[in-house]
């Protein structure tokens, strides 16, 4: 029994624990659940049914049985490599793209921490400079993918992948800026305990959205461009190049790719959430319950925790669910209107937040506003 | 010496890219190659490479009777088989000299609007999902839906519908057909508002299509063009008033035209000449005369029954054409209607025998093909997609 304790009380036990329970529990089953999602959400956006004919005997569960029937055939799909592929980069590049979709979640908390027990698998001190530098890395699965295929619509879709990676990153990282400016800090739980905190006398919270709104729609749009979706979906451009970079593929390392892109939609949603809405706060809920004008309702800690995590999954859903209502609503931007937007629109938008941001706070700073 | 070695551009020994677009591929609707030379992404040349879906219609229509060509006709322009039919057996009514009752040409002029719009609402319908509004695409398919059934209910066939005959038509419009009629036209009404509102103020759509694949006034004419994509460069013929067939002179409508030529204008073109469409229809419904679905002309069409099995007269007639088909007298007829892509022509020469010497089609969208490599090059890979859509090519028409 001790043993266990002492096992528990470990920080690698309790880091390995927290990615078991994040990743395969919340990430991978997000995602997995997404694909479904994505084909009943856009049936509903389009006037159709959906997917509904998986079934076991007469139960067809609304479609549910599409998950297993899609991984089933997946797995036993055979796994084909082009006759002159470059054999080791094909088959590693799918995970490229999933590592770095799933790095993202190393840093995101869940709930506020309690005593020294954070929920968050690890809270580095750069914080979100280190979901820059992992992010920029999911390109290379493209790029790989796509130079390794030996494919030339495979080559066009790597190229369009470093064409729109080239034009999103820059405005990515800037857009952020001036969020890191009103935080003073880069590390993930300073941002998202500050805020916790309200303007106007505890009634609006300080949420990152409201503070740096520019910032919200800039980081969002890039993030869109991250994940490769519509309207940045020019690398797979399903109607020209086919599918792009993972053309090639099939099985189980196409799916790779497939859940590469509905786990970055889950990683890109979580950090909106957590940058811009506050992560786990819900608005007016305190460490000891809610408070309003004064009045408290007291709630149990644990009653709270459970609170902020489901806050959390709802708001991540809630973006997961936009990202997927805006891939059926507007069309695809040409690879190089994709570098217009963000090197002639977004790239300025973004200095003129920063400068505006800094502005600000110096006003802030020297009139005590 | 030394300063211009070091000037020197690093070779990298880089040539083009030649890419096959086709024969299977999504862009291509049927079977169509593209032969393109990329510089990056940008086309610098372009072969057109057709006849992958040829079928010999023409020779096919040389060993059957000039009825049996009707079926053929559906197979065309397979999202508006109803104006292949109009179109052929026109033809063949020239070369015979009947006249059909004004009632079967108000009902031909209805079906053959109808497809006009399956026919425009698929091509919309495609150009936007290849640009990636595949919502669009789905409403509009819906749209089409609703008119198929009306087709269905009138021809027994969505698709394969055979409705004209020489002298007349299959069937007279089924009972309860005109109120369904107006049902469902109110119904592609609210379809066409939805879809424009979600993409026709959409920045993304506007530019993706915009200023793409222009050919001049000029060019169009010398290349050929007709239908809504002469339409869109600004001129305003359309055989429907330009050579009124049918009852088309008695109808209300106006001819839409852009004034640029781009993909664009192509696109808002047809939006518009659904609208007129539909209003031809309503026009008709409203005008549409009592009286018979077919001519009494003993050599096109068969005599009645009581006739066939009361009278000798009655009885032969009857087996000619059973048996040989029905004989135009010596001579030949082109008979031109607007199909959904433009002049859809149907040229027929008749030796006096009971099947066609030639029956050749001339279909509007050849011309289109011809001119993609004209319009493409220039322009980004990506843009092949609306391009392609915007020329509506129907391989069944194309390549017969």
């Amino acid at each position: 029994m001790t043993l266990v304790i002492d096992l528990l009380l470990n920080p690698t036990i309790q880091a390995i624990l927290k990615i078991l329970v994040i990743v395969l529990g919340f990430v991978m089953l997000t995602g997995t659940v997404l694909t479904l999602m994505e084909r009943k959400w856009s049936s509903a956006v389009q006037d159709r049914i959906g997917p509904n004919r998986a079934n076991l005997g007469r139960w067809r569960g609304r479609g549910t049985l599409h998950l297993a029937a899609d991984a089933v055939k997946s797995i036993f799909k055979e796994d084909t490599i082009p006759q002159d592929a470059d054999r080791l980069i094909f088959a590693i590049a799918p995970f490229f793209s999933l590592f770095a979709a799933m790095v993202v979640w190393a840093i995101i908390p869940v709930a506020a921490p309690i005593g020294s027990f954070r929920f968050q698998i690890t809270d580095v001190n750069i914080g979100f400079l280190l979901v820059f530098a992992v992010t920029s890395l999911g390109v290379y699965g493209a790029v790989l993918a796509g130079w390794s295929s030996n494919n030339k619509y495979a080559i066009l879709g790597a190229t369009r992948s470093t064409a729109q990676m080239l034009s999103y990153e820059i405005f990515l990282g800037l857009s952020l800026v001036g969020v890191f400016m009103v935080n003073g800090s880069v590390t993930v739980s300073t941002i998202v305990a500050n805020q916790g905190q309200y303007w106007f006398g505890d009634v609006i919270p300080k949420w990152g959205v409201f503070t740096q709104p520019l910032a919200f729609l800039m980081f969002f749009t890039a993030m869109l461009a991250e994940m490769k979706r519509l309207p940045f979906d020019a690398p797979e451009g399903e109607s020209e190049i086919i599918a792009g970079y993972f053309l090639e593929y099939s099985g189980m390392r196409w799916s790779a790719f497939m859940l590469a892109e509905y786990i970055a939609i889950v990683g890109s949603a979580a950090l909106t959430v957590t940058l811009f809405f506050g992560g786990y706060q819900v608005p007016w809920l305190h460490g000891d319950g809610f408070e309003l004008f004064g009045y408290l309702l007291p709630l149990p800690l644990f009653i709270v925790t459970a609170l902020q995590i489901l806050a959390f999954v709802v708001k991540v859903v809630f973006f997961c669910w936009l990202v997927i209502l805006i891939r059926w609503t507007v069309p695809r931007f040409r690879f190089d209107q994709i570098m217009e937007l963000g090197w002639k629109k977004m790239l300025p938008l973004a200095l003129a937040n920063m400068l505006i941001t800094a502005v600000w706070l110096l006003a802030w700073d020297h009139w005590h506003l | 010496m030394e300063s211009q070695r070091h000037l020197k551009p690093l070779d990298f020994g880089s040539e083009p890219m030649t890419i096959e677009l086709g024969p299977q591929h999504p862009a291509m609707h049927g079977i169509t190659r593209f032969r393109c030379q990329l510089d990056g992404e940008v086309i610098e040349k372009m072969e057109a490479d057709i006849g992958y879906l040829h079928r010999g219609f023409e020779k096919e229509a040389e060993n059957t009777t000039y009825i049996n060509v009707i079926p053929y006709t559906d197979r065309l322009n397979y999202v508006s088989p109803l104006i292949n039919n109009v179109g052929y057996v026109l033809a063949v009514e020239k070369l015979f000299q009947v006249e059909v009752p004004r009632r079967a040409q108000y009902a031909r002029v209805i079906m053959s609007e109808i497809s006009r719009i399956t026919d425009h609402l698929t091509c919309n319908g495609a150009s936007a999902m290849e640009v990636g509004a595949m919502t669009v695409f789905l409403w509009f398919i819906k749209a089409r839906e609703h008119l198929w059934e009306l087709v269905e209910e009138v021809t027994g066939a969505r698709l394969t519908t055979n409705w004209t005959r020489i002298g007349g038509n299959a069937n007279d419009l089924p009972y309860g057909f005109l109120t369904m009629l107006d049902e469902r036209l109110v119904k592609v009404e609210e379809a066409l508002n939805e879809g424009e509102a979600l993409i026709l103020r959409n920045k993304i759509f506007i530019d993706r299509l915009k200023d793409i694949g222009i050919l001049s006034r000029e060019r169009a004419i010398e290349h050929g063009f007709t239908g809504p994509m002469l339409r869109a460069t600004g001129v305003p013929y359309d055989l429907r008033r330009a050579d009124p067939y049918l009852v088309y002179d008695e109808l209300d409508f106006e001819i839409p035209v852009g004034t640029v030529g781009d993909c664009f204008d192509r696109f808002l073109v047809r939006q518009e000449e659904i609208r007129q469409s539909i209003r031809i229809i309503r026009h008709a419904v409203e005008k549409l005369p009592p009286g018979d679905f077919h001519c009494r002309d003993r050599r096109v069409w068969m005599p009645d029954k009581y006739e066939v099995f009361n009278s000798i007269e009655g009885l032969i007639d009857h087996f000619k054409i059973v048996m040989e088909g029905p004989k135009p007298p010596p001579g030949e007829a082109y008979h031109a209607v607007e199909g959904g892509n433009g002049e859809l022509g149907f040229y027929v020469v008749s030796d006096g025998s009971g099947h066609p010497v030639k029956c050749r089609v001339r279909p509007p969208c050849f011309n289109y093909v011809a001119a993609v490599p004209e319009m493409t090059v220039g322009h980004y890979v990506a843009d092949i997609v609306p391009i392609f859509g915007s020329i509506n090519m129907i391989g069944g028409e194309l390549e017969r």
